[in-house]
């Protein structure tokens, strides 16, 4: 016991000398934080839109202003349909509308008009968004001039546009939808993977590397001491970034803490055991820093691609959702959402604590194995 | 008996490193494993010092077993590896404090073993040690590898890379910590040392070629040598290696150790010489001294 606390010091007192450490401990982790989530913003808005009005109307006049009334697009004018296909190869904007002419004369005499969108799809999610937009803009606007014109037809119209009833919306546990609240506790979990993940197995590495492996394999160090005082100290530092990463997201973000904190510390402190011996593993396998850190990188670019940070898993196809069930990060990201953000309890995260805490005794069992103290 | 090695080999992959290697070190010896880079001495180090198990072959180190008694052994060896691998980014004391305490020992209780070595490099104790130079990196190295008070020191390569006056020191540090009744092997591949051993085995590509001490394998050399002085050295030795009862020439320094095949007649060589265009010759018989005798064992194996 007095060996691993003399260890344990011994690495605090290298962390706290390392000039390159203390930085990527302290001072990245709470920059990504701050900024990713302003950065990584999924919302769209100013999205870059020309009307090609051939009709000249005042329907078609009423139509632009509930485009320029949104906040969502910065509308812009063209006469000639050609001139916006330009537009949109140089990339100035993202979509046009193209109004025909007789667009009034065929609403009010037709009771139906087309309208035409064309919309830049290389950005395949903004091109999604775009166009529920323009839709439903498009829907108020029908809505409008059934009521105003042609108010005899209404019943009918409705019944024809498919929605006698009108579906409106509550989005519950973020209820302004505001992006901050999603991603801030995900990027917490980065961090804490990230100091867990690499430092600790770059630090195993080191001894490797510079050689002080050589002397420490013929003290009488056992190897789990070795490997506990090598692994603690991140533990340790890992759940303070956690503990220093909630407060500035209550304090920056104002992360609503619905559920309880006991609860993401207990999981954390179980799931860093899980990334340190990932950590652990990967540098029994490697020689040297660079090596380590290679393989620990291609892990975790999966890992938080694959986490649901981003992406929802429920839009993966299938063979991913699976691949999913062996990713820690996907795990711990549901559980502090949940937690955070709608109160999760015990019960709610038994199932993935369970998972964690069997990958965690697995990688570790295989880390210590496959560390050898000679060869 | 402190080291018993009795037929060792390992081998990485086709190379192999040792190759039925046996010797003996008493106790109390101060024991050199010399031979060039690349013999196996590292090889055999890491076994004795339970890093390495061996392919075939037994080795007791104060009789333990370093493949299945490693853990008893740990505790009683002192390693010094060949290359610094105490923690550049501690200090002093805190190098030798670390590895007092995970022997379980403290340095109050042993500084009087490693007082004479310490006492030179304390008062830099606050430094951090990969600021110190060479020569105090190894005191600190054989500090931290002596507080722990172990029976056998074991030291790889010591004194590669170190000034001329270190190296001299640490050889005298050697010889004090041997008078304390600590068994030493130490291994390097500066021949000019193995005088300085109570006995030595030359090691060359995993075999060992002789085992005794300095002054006998002095006296085993029988063969007439000759120091060769010219103005030319290079060329002269050049022409040595031409000459027909020429075994063997080595440079050094500025002249040239020359073993023949047979006596030969007076002034022979000299006019061989004088042909060849060189001047301020001089021939003088002198007697072996160890590296002769290494370089001449080491071209009977090759050859």
């Amino acid at each position: 016991m007095k060996t691993i606390l003399y260890i344990i010091q011994k690495e605090f007192r290298q962390i706290f000398r390392n000039k390159t450490m203390l930085p990527i401990l302290f001072v990245m982790p709470f920059l990504q934080l701050i900024i990713l989530p302003f950065a990584a913003d999924f919302e769209i808005k100013n999205i870059r839109l020309t009307i090609v009005d051939m009709d000249q109307s005042t329907l078609s006049r009423q139509l632009n202003s509930h485009f320029e009334a949104s906040p969502f697009f910065e509308v812009t004018y063209q006469l000639d349909p050609g001139q916006a296909a330009d537009r949109m190869q140089s990339n100035d904007i993202d979509l046009y509308l193209e109004i025909p002419s007789r667009f009034e004369y065929r609403l009010l005499k037709e009771q139906s008009a087309p309208l035409h969108l064309t919309i830049d799809a290389i950005n395949g999610a903004k091109a999604g968004v775009a166009q529920a937009y323009v839709q439903s803009i498009v829907r108020d606007f029908n809505r409008e001039v059934i009521s105003e014109w042609t108010p005899q037809l209404q019943p009918r119209a409705l019944a024809a546009m498919g929605q006698p009833v009108d579906i409106t919306f509550q989005n519950w546990f973020n209820p302004d939808m505001d992006y901050n609240t999603f991603m801030v506790p995900g990027i917490l979990v980065l961090l804490v993977t990230m100091i867990g993940g690499f430092l600790s197995g770059m630090n195993v590495v080191k001894e490797k590397e510079i050689g002080t492996i050589e002397q420490i394999n013929v003290t009488p160090i056992r190897k789990y001491q070795f490997i506990i005082g090598k692994l603690l100290p991140f533990w340790i530092l890992a759940l303070i970034e956690l503990a220093i990463g909630m407060t500035i997201g209550k304090i920056i973000f104002n992360i609503p803490f619905v559920g309880s904190i006991g609860l993401i510390f207990v999981f954390a402190s179980v799931y860093l055991l899980l990334i340190l011996g990932l950590g652990l593993l990967i540098s029994t396998f490697s020689n040297t820093q660079q090596q380590s850190m290679f393989l620990t990188w291609f892990l975790m670019v999966i890992f938080i691609l694959m986490s649901g940070l981003f992406t929802p898993i429920e839009s993966m196809p299938h063979w991913a959702q699976v691949l999913t069930w062996f990713n820690p990060i996907a795990y711990f990201v549901e559980v502090i959402r949940m937690v955070m953000l709608k109160g999760s309890g015990w019960a709610d995260v038994r199932g993935s604590f369970i998972s964690i805490s069997a990958f965690a005794v697995v990688l570790n069992a295989l880390a210590v194995w496959n560390y050898r103290k000679r060869s | 008996m402190s080291i018993y090695i009795n037929h060792i080999s390992k081998s990485y992959g086709p190379v192999k490193a040792l190759d039925d290697i046996s010797f003996e070190v008493s106790k109390g010896e101060l024991f050199g494993l010399i031979g060039p880079d690349g013999a196996g001495k590292t090889t055999l180090i890491r076994i004795l010092t339970t890093l390495l198990v061996p392919d075939a072959g037994t080795a007791r180190v104060l009789d333990l077993d370093p493949v299945k008694e490693f853990r008893k052994l740990r505790p009683h060896i002192g390693y010094m590896p060949g290359r610094f691998s105490l923690y550049q980014d501690l200090t002093v004391l805190e190098n030798l404090n670390f590895f007092a305490t995970i022997f379980g020992t403290t340095i109050e209780k042993n500084y009087h073993l490693i007082a004479d070595i310490y006492s030179q490099i304390e008062p830099f104790k606050n430094r951090r040690a990969g600021q110190l130079s060479g020569g105090m990196k190894q005191k600190l190295a054989l500090s931290c590898a002596m507080v722990h008070e172990p029976e056998v020191l074991i030291l790889d390569e010591p004194t590669t890379g170190v000034d001329a006056v270190s190296r001299k020191e640490f050889w005298e540090m050697l010889a004090r910590l041997k008078e304390r009744g600590i068994t030493i092997l130490v291994s390097t591949p500066y021949m000019d040392e193995a005088s300085l051993c109570d006995r030595v085995a030359l090691i060359q590509n995993g075999h060992i070629l002789q085992v005794d001490s300095p002054a006998s394998i002095v006296e085993s050399y029988d063969r007439p040598l000759l120091g060769v002085r010219a103005q030319n050295t290079l060329r002269l030795l050049e022409d040595l290696r031409h000459y027909p009862l020429t075994h063997t020439a080595f440079p050094f320094g500025d002249s040239v150790h020359l073993a023949l095949t047979g006596e030969q007649t007076d002034g022979e060589l000299l006019d061989y010489l004088q042909k060849k265009g060189h001047t301020e010759l001089a021939i003088e018989p002198i007697a072996a001294n160890i590296e002769d005798c290494f370089m001449e064992l080491m071209t009977e194996k090759i050859a």
